[in-house]
């Protein structure tokens, strides 16, 4: 009985720690929180530009970075906030960026679309869809020519795989039996065009064929579905067999971006999505299985409210960067 | 023949242009084992014009890799390598497929050490056949070279002698930014002394490769040949022209060029590509925007390819780019005044 009980077992209760369990769902409130702070200071005109919004995605971030060692490495997206804060990322350095101050991440040249932080292992958001898909195949190239054991995990979503650079990086790392995870997010839709109307076959996993690596579909917003399919593909990487491609289902909850009047979806779909949060259900899993209990929830909750005000008053009070220093970086300054 | 040669490269040896990038390769694969070749066809049949050779057969295929024909994802698997740790040199077979690397190469390679905040650099490779003269038409025969030069975080380089074809190709391994290279295919197998072992020359200056004190020709890639033929004639006739081999055009040494029209207070531009909104312009405005412009003598002139994409027929491909004689008869009007 016992042992049919362990088989049975969810696979984020056999793998990880309650404490390990409990940092995640911390990190999927971070990124939650993160957003709406983000979104608050947009709204309030304390950031300028633009923004993409993960709402609704941060179990599929969380859970995918779940399996990663410290220095495995990630590649990111132009929705790429809650990657950073799943890697490990300092929220008050995000935010600095966004404020376009000198402490932030990238000094204030980057901003939302390019945000990164190299020393967790993350290479960076990208503006570029389907941009950073080359590059993380080329981290794997140096991981196996230098022999340093990384994996990376390339997040992409459902848009990039109409890209030609998709297809060309799948087509190389399985050639070349390269250490790296494709997830693409497949929030099912590109801007305003769905996965219906703009791909030809019904799951992108499939794709995974044509390039002779495992592919597989998942709840992206179920903890457990997501974290034992990348679990899988980091092991199958980390052993010398090369690339997967995971399809992570999920759905943001805004707009693709701040100019979004969600014209190509209804208020039913959206709310149907909200009502399934995928933060509420991994919370509650974790209460039925005694993780931790409502209290425990409240309490990280609170905590995460006040990293989350800190953070952006720590971006408000940091320095401006110096305009004379506009072209500083654009070449590595060589020392005589 | 010029700059920095180390104490360790001696006793030149006669060599080709392409023989001279393969001994540079040779030597970095050799000295550091982060350096790795990517390209189409570079392995065992040794590159569209024979550049990576034999290589192949003494670093394996794990370093000389012969990539599928799939040229953006290509160059963008040599960025992220060279992101991460690995010192990628990628061969184009044309420079016209920069084309279709151009997101990578523009938005990628070029802006990460920027929006990045100075956290990671990109120390690339990238080379390019281009150029004219080969009968191989209009998507074969481009010079796209102030495409890229136009680019913030890019450094763009064309050697015309093997000499500087080895040593700035070993300067562009270890810099630590992306630098791409225009080699002119008909330079390929033109032959010079160059020395053995390891030395460099530096990125962003330029060379005078002819003094004189009549008139400036300020030259790229295989027109510094042309010109410096019709140097040779128009002194028989009594026109002292000075030729800088400009060398590069990301960063363009300014002092070199100013200094010299200066001295001879005349400047022509020659250059294969496209006349219009190019090099000529670029270094044009740049005279005409400094101290310089007051020693003019003449009006600055422009002699570059004519509007057209590169045509198949031998004679109508000539009549596209400079000659020796356009080069002869614009300089003889700019010097006696015709203009």
């Amino acid at each position: 009985m016992t042992k049919q009980k362990t088989q049975n077992e969810p696979f984020a209760l056999k793998k990880y720690s309650s404490q390990q369990l409990k940092d995640a769902l911390r990190k999927m409130y971070l990124i939650r929180k993160f957003e709406e702070g983000a979104e608050n200071c947009y709204t309030r005109g304390l950031i300028h530009g633009t923004m993409h919004l993960s709402i609704g995605q941060e179990t599929s971030a969380v859970g995918s970075c779940m399996p990663l060692a410290a220095d495995d490495q990630i590649t990111s997206t132009h929705r790429g906030h809650g990657h950073c804060v799943a890697k490990g990322a300092d929220v008050s350095r995000m935010f600095a960026e966004f404020f376009g101050k000198e402490t932030g991440y990238c000094k204030g040249r980057g901003g939302s679309m390019h945000i990164a932080d190299v020393e967790k292992g993350n290479l960076g958001a990208n503006g570029i869809v389907a941009g950073g898909i080359p590059i993380a195949v080329g981290a794997a190239l140096t991981s196996k020519r230098l022999n340093t054991g990384k994996v990376i995990l390339c997040f992409f979503g459902d848009g990039a795989n109409n890209e030609g650079a998709f297809h060309e990086s799948l087509n190389m790392a399985s050639i070349w039996k390269l250490p790296v995870v494709f997830i693409c997010e497949n929030n099912k839709y590109g801007m305003s065009t769905s996965i219906e109307r703009s791909t030809s076959i019904k799951n992108i996993s499939d794709r995974a064929a044509s390039y002779s690596m495992p592919g597989v579909t998942v709840d992206g917003n179920d903890f457990n579905s997501i974290t034992q399919a990348v679990d899988t593909a980091v092991e199958h990487a980390r052993n010398g067999n090369g690339p997967s491609l995971i399809e992570s289902l999920t759905y943001r909850w805004r707009g693709h971006s701040k100019s979004d009047r969600n014209r190509y979806r209804t208020k039913e779909e959206i709310n149907e999505w909200i009502e399934r949060d995928p933060i509420v259900r991994f919370s509650s899993f974790l209460i039925e299985n005694s993780v931790l209990d409502a209290k425990d929830v409240k309490e990280i909750e609170a905590s995460v409210e006040a990293e989350i005000e800190s953070a952006i008053e720590f971006a408000r009070l940091s320095p401006d960067p110096i305009m004379s220093e506009v072209s500083r970086d654009v070449y590595t300054e060589i020392k005589a | 023949m010029s700059m920095e040669t180390s104490a360790l490269a001696s006793d030149p040896i006669e060599m080709s242009y392409s023989e001279a990038i393969k001994d540079a390769l040779d030597i970095a694969l050799k000295s550091d084992e982060r350096v790795i070749l990517m390209g189409e066809d570079i392995g065992v049949y040794g590159g569209a014009f024979q550049v990576t050779g034999d290589l192949v057969h003494t670093y394996g295929e794990e370093r000389v890799m012969d990539t599928p024909i799939s040229e953006l994802g290509g160059a963008g698997i040599a960025v992220g390598a060279a992101l991460t740790g690995l010192r990628p040199i990628f061969e184009f077979q044309f420079s016209d497929f920069a084309t279709l690397a151009m997101e990578q190469i523009v938005n990628q390679a070029a802006k990460v050490r920027y929006m990045l905040g100075g956290n990671v650099s990109v120390p690339l490779v990238m080379r390019f056949p281009a150029g004219s003269g080969t009968g191989a038409a209009a998507q074969h025969s481009q010079s796209l070279e102030a495409w890229l030069a136009h680019v913030p975080g890019l450094k763009v380089i064309q050697p015309t002698t093997p000499h500087d074809a080895k040593g700035m190709l070993l300067a562009a391994i270890d810099d630590p930014d992306p630098v791409m290279i225009f080699e002119h295919k008909l330079l390929y197998k033109t032959k010079g002394m160059v020395p053995q072992g390891r030395y460099t020359v530096p990125i962003g200056q330029a060379h005078i490769a002819r003094s004189g004190t009549d008139i400036t020709i300020v030259a790229t890639s295989i027109m510094v040949h042309k010109s410096l033929a019709a140097a040779e004639e128009l002194a028989a006739s009594g026109i002292s022209a000075e030729v800088i081999d400009l060398r590069t055009i990301r960063p363009i040494d300014r002092d070199t060029i100013l200094a010299s029209v200066e001295k001879t207070s005349r400047l022509i531009c020659v250059y294969e590509a496209v006349k219009t909104l190019g090099i000529g312009a670029e270094i044009s405005a740049m005279v005409a925007e400094s101290h310089a412009f007051d020693f003019l003598d003449a009006p600055i002139m422009r002699l570059g390819g004519s509007e057209n994409p590169i045509p198949y027929n031998p004679e109508l491909e000539k009549a596209s780019v400079p000659q020796i004689a356009d080069i002869i008869k614009n300089v003889t009007n700019l010097v006696k005044g015709k203009t």
